[in-house]
Order: C-alpha cells, then structure tokens, then sequence
C-alpha cells in the first residue's frame, strides 16, 4: 500500500525498542512497573504510582474500547493530509491503560465514544508493523 | 479576619501593548523590548525604575537561553535584583504577576516589569500567497505522529469530546462563546478580528480544524509583545494611572489525565486566590478567563462555580456572555478574537476594563477582575484578583 508507506515511520528509541519488538510479531505489550504492576504506555522512566524504575513488557490482549475520538482534518505530515478526515482515538483497553491510535477500517465519523475495538497491525516501512486499533466484528472475524 | 500579607502589596501601573498580529519585520526579542518601553510609558516610570524582569517566552524563544537575561541586555537594564524566565504555558501571567507580588512584600524589590512576546507567523510566501505559522512538525517521529495526531489543538479536542459524551455539552455550545467574544471584538479596535462579525450559522461553517473544533473554537496566532509593570504599593499611589491592585493570588496544578477529570486547576487556584482577596464568586464584576479554545472557556467557568459540572453548556446557553449579556467575560474579544498573548491577554483585558479604559466596550460595573491562566492540557491554572480599591 503506497499511501501507508508515505506514512511516518516511528523512530524506535531503545526504551520502546521491545514493543516495537513485540509488535512486528503481532503482540501488543505495554509497560509494567516490576514493583507494584502500573501499566503505562508509552515506555516511562519512572512509575507514576510508586515511583519505582523497574519496569517489564507485559502482553495485553488487544481489545478494548474508544474513549475518546477526534477527527482530523488537517495534518502537519503530507501522507496524512492527503488521508484527512480520518478518526484518531484514545483506546481504553481492557486492562484499563490508555492508548492513542487510528483507527482503521471504518469511515471516520462512524467512530463513537464507547465502540467496542480491537488491535490490528499496519506495515509501516520496510521494518515495523504499527498496531492500529479497528472496530471488532460481530462476527468476530479472524485478524 | 486579618487582611492577608499579600493582598494589595503591589499593583499594576502600566500596561504595553505592541501592534498585534500579522506584524512582520521584528522578533520575539524585539516585540518584548517594545512592550517594556510602552508599559513603562504608560506608567510613567524610567528604565532607572526597574529592578525586576519577568519573561514568559513565546515559542519563537526557543533557541534563546536565558531569555530574561536575554532581554536585560537588550533593553540595557543594570543592577536588577529579580529576574526569571518562567514557563507555565498560559498559567505564566498569574504565576509571573504573583512572583513579582511575593518578591515586592519582601522587599526584595521594587518595581518589576512582567512581558510575554512571541513571532511566530511569517510574511505570506511570495510562491504560495500562504501565511506559515511553521506548524509544529516536532511528533512526527513518534507515536503520536505515526498516527496522524499533531498539534494541541488535537489533544484539546479529544478532551472537550468527553466532555460532550458525558455531559451532552453541544457544538452550539462551544459556538455560543465564540460568537459572544466576536461580539465583544467588534467593539474593539486593537483585535484582530476587530472588522469580522460572526454569527452561530457563520461559526457552523466555519472549517474543521479537528472535529469538534472548528476554526473559530481555536484561539488566534499572534506576533506582538505584552507588558505590565508591577509596583508596591507606596510608589502604586503616584504612578501616572490609576493603580489596578493586586488583591488575590493562586495557582494550581491538579497533575492526572484531564481526559478523564475534564476539570482545570481552577478549583485549586481560586481557594487560595478569592479568600485572600477577601471576595466571592458573585463578586466579580469583569471576567477574564483563559481561552486557548472555546472549550477552555466553558471548562473554566464550571470550575470557577459560575455553575455546576458538566452544566457549562447549559449556562453558555441561558446566560448571553456577549456585549448585551449579563456576564461581562472575555470582553475584548479574548484570545479567541483580539490577540493571542498567552496568559497576558486576559491580564491586559482585565487592566483596561478596571481603569475604565474599555471605551465602547467598557462595562458599567468595573470594580473587581478575576483573571486566569491556563497551560498545557488543563495542566497548570493561576488565579488572579485585581480591584480598583487596594482595601
């Protein structure tokens, strides 16, 4: 997909490195503190609950639902303005960490507050799968 | 109850104000240097005079270290005993004015000039006819980037849709306070949008910057500079206009993720700043509250308890918050309308109606000015009280 490509490619930083790690196997982890069990996202230096600085990458299961949503009509990155409008959201996942991401496969006003989504992993660049939420099928169909 | 120690210690006396917006041809370092000289000369006071600096710097600050330092040496100011480079974003103004106030009761100065400046918009390209305001390409290489996601307008407007899910706060809503600050520019010859009337139908079709923000949700850009001068309260009674006095001061920082409490640090803020100033919420007589966007607006008037949470749309709708209104807020067209100073803005709003300067747009009652300052995602809020009276 020439447009996905066109896309930013995240800069993998070595504190994030083990997520991007993860998700080129297509498994979504998030950071958890290895003193008290705060999850957070993205990778932190410190726990904000316990201040502790051991942390772990720990699997989530991938499903969660929107929280928040915004549609962007203007964007500062090339391959997204040519894409506007489209819906970015703050997904609450099931173990209760917040994540921003697109969301994919669904037009960009049918994205509401409370929609039950699930992970999916999109190419970006010759290395990184990106996880990107969409919305979960009824029908529950295979990723 | 004894007055507290900072009540009425200092006042404002002068207040400098450079030409607004799309103003080419000087810097950030140079828009400061002329918001000081005219704030000067709006007090009547000498560069000799001045033993403090406050700087707030704009985002074009950005490669200066040291700004207020900076700053001293252009405007050739010596033997300064207080100086500092402060940023709280848009909560700076009230936290500047108040650390220049705690300074001054301590004697550790005198006489302090406060300014914020900024020149981020750029002459129209002569290819493209476009104006640049060099939008922030800083996230592009991280997460937020990778999905789309840019600037804070973005990031305010995910919070003020949860504000809409769980309170059914409405886009006219957002709308109504737009339209009323236009109103209230319309009256004012130094705003930007001085000439623009804007009506609710012209508000809903307006562009979509980032839904539920339309371009008229989302505040100015502006090159320019803002000062005010801050004096005790001995040298306030001779200055050349009549002193605007400090009367109470806050600030707070509430910390979490204001997605989920959609509240500022209003509340923190004003339980310091209003007892202090010895007042109530009802008795403020000119409001002049932050307002990065329409939103910011609506948030900051629950949590002042002008209404109850979540009822800030309600309110917007019943109460006119516009010139033929019953509630004198953001009465030069705000940040929104008249000129993007961060948290100066409101300050200069406040400064003009107490003394009674506001000309057309000049309110009856005029006595005490509550004025805030908000930064970040909700992140930080000061709370000022000023009066006309220092007792």
């Amino acid at each position: 997909m020439s447009e996905a490509a066109a896309k930013p490619i995240p800069e993998v930083t070595p504190e994030m490195a083990p997520f991007w790690a993860a998700a080129k196997e297509r498994r979504l982890v998030v950071q958890r503190c290895a003193a008290c069990g705060h999850l957070r996202f993205p990778a932190r230096a410190v726990c904000s609950a316990c201040w502790s600085r051991e942390a772990e990458w720990a699997p989530v299961c991938g499903r969660g639902e929107v929280f928040s949503v915004v549609v962007m009509h203007q964007a500062a990155d090339p391959a997204f303005a040519a894409l506007a409008p489209y819906a970015v959201a703050v997904v609450a996942l099931e173990e209760g960490v917040h994540l921003l991401s697109g969301i994919v496969d669904c037009g960009a006003h049918d994205v509401s507050i409370g929609m039950a989504v699930e992970v999916a992993f999109e190419p970006r660049g010759p290395e990184l799968l990106l996880p990107v939420f969409r919305p979960v099928r009824p029908s529950g169909a295979a990723r | 109850m004894p007055s507290h120690p900072l009540r009425g210690a200092a006042a404002i006396v002068g207040l400098g104000i450079t030409p607004q917006g799309k103003v080419y041809g000087n810097s950030a370092i140079g828009f400061a240097a002329d918001a000081v000289r005219l704030a000067l000369d709006d007090a009547g006071l000498g560069r000799d005079d001045v033993d403090g600096l406050l700087l707030n710097p704009g985002l074009t600050w950005n490669d200066m270290g040291m700004g207020s330092f900076q700053l001293q040496q252009a405007l050739g100011l010596r033997d300064l005993t207080l100086t500092a480079t402060m940023n709280l974003g848009g909560a700076t103004a009230g936290a500047m004015i108040q650390h220049a106030t705690q300074a001054i009761a301590a004697g550790l100065c005198r006489t302090v000039v406060c300014v914020f400046s900024d020149a981020p918009l750029k002459p129209p390209s002569p290819k493209t006819g476009k104006q640049s305001s060099g939008a922030a390409y800083q996230f592009s290489r991280g997460w937020e980037g990778a999905h789309g996601f840019f600037g804070v307008n973005a990031m305010y407007a995910l919070i003020a849709k949860r504000h809409m899910h769980r309170y059914g706060t409405t886009q006219d809503d957002f709308g109504r306070i737009a339209v009323a600050q236009r109103a209230w520019a319309n009256r004012n010859p130094a705003a930007q949008l001085h000439d623009r009337p804007l009506t609710l139908d012209d508000y809903q079709r307006s562009r979509w910057i980032v839904e539920p923000f339309h371009l008229f949700d989302c505040c100015l850009v502006s090159n320019g500079g803002l000062a005010v001068v801050v004096t005790a309260a001995d040298r306030a009674c001779d200055a050349a206009k009549p002193p605007v006095w400090i009367l109470g001061m806050g600030q707070g920082h509430p910390g979490g993720d204001p997605a989920e409490t959609l509240t500022s640090g209003a509340p923190l803020a004003s339980r310091t700043a209003l007892p202090m100033a010895g007042i109530e919420i009802a008795d403020v007589d000119v409001l002049a509250l932050y307002d990065c966007y329409t939103f910011t607006v609506l948030v900051t008037l629950e949590d002042y308890g002008f209404c109850a949470k979540g009822e800030g749309g309600p309110f917007v709708r019943e109460r006119v918050t516009g010139p033929d209104g019953g509630l004198a807020l953001n009465t030069g067209g705000g940040q929104l309308s008249s000129f993007y100073m961060w948290g100066l803005t409101p300050v200069s709003e406040a400064v003009i109606q107490l003394r009674g300067a506001g000309g057309a747009r000049q309110v009856a009652k005029h006595d005490v000015a509550l004025v805030s300052g908000n930064g970040g995602l909700l992140s930080t809020h000061s709370t000022l009280v000023l009066g006309r009276e220092a007792a």
